[in-house]
């Protein structure tokens, strides 16, 4: 197997168990921690693609990742914000809890 | 001192400022109201003697006031007041004659419970009057004339609850209002043809000469000049206020007001208005007798109709009952005379004989108020009889009255003026059929006169009402003497031999002449007064009526004469058969016409909008509000399933994204990457 492979499937399994955390759990920092590591999954193919792809001389790959990790910082600041909010509504953080902003 | 002619809006003012004081008086405010009227009169009378003086400083010179009332297109619509002997000599008149009646008022109305409403309106007519005179533009006059028209309205019909007065109101009312259709017509022609209704504006005035040139130059069909038209016109309004045939149907029945109405009426105020009409706009009227070829000069109809009138009144008063009727037809009569002056061409003479006519009527009315009011409102003379004995300042007085009217030479006023119009009659050019018909009239006035005084005063009472009767109180004799000095002084002022009147009425020195002037026409009414005095003393005086039910020695020579005369020559009655008739038809007519023609289109048209306001509502409703709910229904049908979807589970969400990637990644593979 080459290098590249090894890590598409790395990022494969971390995709699977990162989506299988986000659905299984009901604590709610655990979806987060599930959601962070299917994007850390789609990270780590960006590098892989650049790192042993046609054209690794420019920095494109390496940009990307600066950039989602940030929106991802962000994001993981607003999704920690809203649980605890949830939190001292309900005194609870169970996400199947949280349906009030149901239709 | 001299009132200038700018001040002159304050004689009008003063009784019209008591009238508004009297409308607010409540009704036991009696001697307020009654004391602001006697007040306003009396500085009315002093402001009107003064005002004789300003004009009589310069007796041809007419002084105006003339202001703008309110803009209208390119010009402004003039008012004004003018100053001059007729007007300041009329102001006296009315005002000195007007307070005497309203101090006889107070005694007189006494007992009744509207004595304020009653001088109220008894200032408000003679302010209306006052207004008439001073004026110096036609539209002023106009509503000043409307005015008196309103006054004598309400007092004639001051004891409305009384049917017969409230018809005789609305007979007034409406037989001057026909009169005055003219009168505006005439107007509206005038300012249309001049583009001024001021009577002297200086150059510019409906009275002065090159307006008066253009009017009389103005050609309309049939040779008839613009003056004529407009000067009959008016006449019509002069007609219908002074009582002249055919319009004076209305002057009778205004009996039915308070005798001190009559008196108003009939000397000072609302009659005497016609002849100060005509008297005022003489330049006007007269202007076509220039033109020799026209058909028809305004005078001579004024001087048929003042002979026609002069005569017929004086007829019908012959057979009359009433006292106070036998008197207004005297008005009508002696009105007759006026306008019959005016006609043939001497308005100085009319304007004289309405003056001294003021007294006497006035002197008349009052007296036979006061031995009305003796005998508790008893007006038939078939009642009465034997007042001389108990009433002897009313029967003094009241026989001053009846000589000056009746025309005893020499003493009385009614003589010289009677003579002057006489005289004037004598020397028209056109006919003497008017002569003739005065000189008929001097013998009837005189008849009837003294019929009247007779079946008054003399023989014994013939009903316990007059053989009660006491002498009314001074606050009516002193007003009755001195009307009595009036009836016999201001006939001085103008005889003959000094003429002071007539040269200071018509701003020249008249020269004067010997009381002879004229003397066998003189000496013929003299003769023909004697004649009626006589006849009548032969028939009422010398054997006076016995009884109450006794047949008049009239009725009994020519009954049917006398019952066509006593039946007002059924003038009433053709008025109802043609002119009331046809109003009724033309009633019933237009009743059908609004019915049915008009009314059934108007209900056509609305059941034609009720029809379309039906179908629209069907079809708002059935259609367009059907659509909308419909779709509206969908709408919302829509939303509440998408809602349903939105569970608010996390998870789910989270599983669908997860079963969606799944999919779209087979279907990625399987199809190639395609």
């Amino acid at each position: 197997m080459s290098p590249l492979h090894l890590c598409l499937a790395f990022s494969s399994v971390l995709f699977a168990v990162g989506l299988a955390g986000a659905l299984a759990r009901s604590n709610s920092i655990l979806v987060l921690l599930g959601i962070e590591l299917m994007l850390n999954a789609a990270n780590l193919n960006f590098i892989a693609f650049w790192r042993y792809g046609p054209a690794p001389s420019s920095a494109t790959g390496v940009i990307f990742v600066i950039f989602a990790i940030a929106v991802t910082a962000a994001e993981t600041a607003v999704g920690l914000a809203l649980v605890i909010s949830i939190y001292r509504h309900q005194q609870s953080i169970r996400l199947q809890e949280a349906t009030r902003l149901k239709g | 001192m001299k009132l200038p002619v700018e001040y002159l809006w304050l004689i009008p003012a003063l009784p019209l400022l008591a009238a508004a004081l009297g409308s607010v008086t409540p009704r036991r405010g009696r001697r307020l109201a009654a004391g602001a009227a006697i007040a306003a009169m009396l500085g009315a009378l002093v402001l009107s003697c003064l005002a004789l003086r300003a004009a009589l400083a310069d007796p041809s010179a007419h002084l105006t006031c003339n202001f703008p009332w309110f803009d209208l297109g390119n010009g402004a619509v003039q008012l004004g007041w003018l100053l001059d002997p007729l007007n300041a000599f009329m102001c006296v008149m009315v005002s000195a004659v007007g307070l005497l009646i309203f101090i006889f008022s107070l005694g007189y109305m006494e007992a009744d419970e509207d004595f304020t409403r009653f001088f109220c309106h008894l200032s408000l007519f003679a302010a209306s009057m006052l207004c008439v005179v001073v004026a110096n533009s036609l539209l002023l006059l106009f509503i000043g004339w409307e005015l008196v028209g309103l006054a004598s309205y309400l007092l004639i019909g001051f004891w409305f609850h009384k049917p017969a007065a409230a018809a005789a109101a609305k007979k007034a009312f409406i037989t001057t209002r026909i009169g005055d259709i003219g009168f505006l017509l005439g107007l509206v022609w005038l300012y249309d043809s001049t583009g001024s209704l001021l009577l002297y504006d200086g150059g510019n005035g409906v009275l002065e000469t090159h307006v008066l040139g253009d009017l009389a130059s103005q050609m309309l069909a049939g040779g008839l000049a613009a003056s004529t038209a407009i000067g009959l016109l008016i006449f019509c309004g002069a007609a219908g206020k002074s009582g002249q045939f055919p319009l004076h149907v209305w002057l009778p029945d205004a009996m039915e007001g308070p005798t001190p109405v009559s008196a108003l009426i009939h000397a000072a105020t609302m009659v005497a208005a016609g002849v100060f009409l005509i008297a005022r706009i003489f330049p006007l009227i007269s202007a076509d007798q220039e033109l020799a070829a026209a058909p028809l000069h305004a005078l001579t109809v004024v001087a048929a109709i003042g002979a026609i009138t002069a005569l017929l009144g004086a007829a019908i008063a012959v057979a009359q009952y009433d006292l106070k009727r036998i008197l207004a037809f005297s008005t009508i009569s002696q009105l007759g005379y006026m306008m019959l002056a005016l006609g043939v061409g001497s308005w100085v003479a009319a304007i004289f004989h309405l003056l001294t006519h003021a007294f006497f009527k006035a002197l008349l009315f009052l007296a036979a108020g006061s031995a009305i009011h003796a005998v508790h409102h008893e007006q038939d003379i078939r009642q009465l009889g034997g007042m001389r004995g108990p009433m002897r300042t009313t029967y003094a007085t009241f026989a001053v009255g009846m000589m000056a009217l009746a025309g005893v030479p020499f003493i009385f006023s009614g003589f010289w003026s009677k003579e002057a119009i006489l005289h004037a009659a004598s020397q028209w050019n056109v006919s003497h059929l008017p002569l003739y018909a005065g000189l008929a009239g001097v013998v009837l006035t005189a008849f009837y006169m003294t019929r009247l005084l007779c079946e008054v005063f003399w023989g014994a009472p013939r009903s316990p009402a007059s053989s009660h009767a006491r002498e009314s109180p001074a606050v009516m004799t002193i007003p009755l003497i001195a009307l009595a000095v009036g009836a016999i002084a201001v006939g001085f002022l103008g005889t003959p031999a000094w003429p002071w009147l007539q040269s200071r009425l018509t701003g020249r020195e008249v020269p004067a002449h010997s009381l002879l002037e004229g003397g066998s026409l003189m000496a013929l009414s003299i003769v023909l007064v004697a004649t009626g005095l006589g006849a009548g003393w032969a028939l009422y005086g010398r054997r006076p009526r016995a009884a109450a039910s006794a047949p008049d020695p009239l009725a009994t020579a020519a009954p049917r004469a006398f019952a066509f005369l006593g039946a007002r020559m059924k003038l009433d009655e053709l008025y109802a058969a043609t002119f009331g008739r046809l109003n009724t038809f033309g009633a019933a007519l237009a009743d059908i016409l609004d019915r049915w023609v008009w009314g059934g289109a108007v209900e056509l048209l609305a059941r034609l909008g009720e029809f379309t306001g039906f179908v629209n509502r069907g079809v708002d409703e059935g259609g367009l509000n059907k659509g909308f709910d419909t779709v509206s229904e969908r709408i919302r049908g829509a939303g509440r399933a998408y809602s349903r979807a939105q569970t608010g589970e996390a998870h789910g969400y989270l599983r669908t994204l997860a079963i969606a990637f799944v999919v779209l990644a087979l279907l990625v593979l399987l199809g190639g990457g395609r």
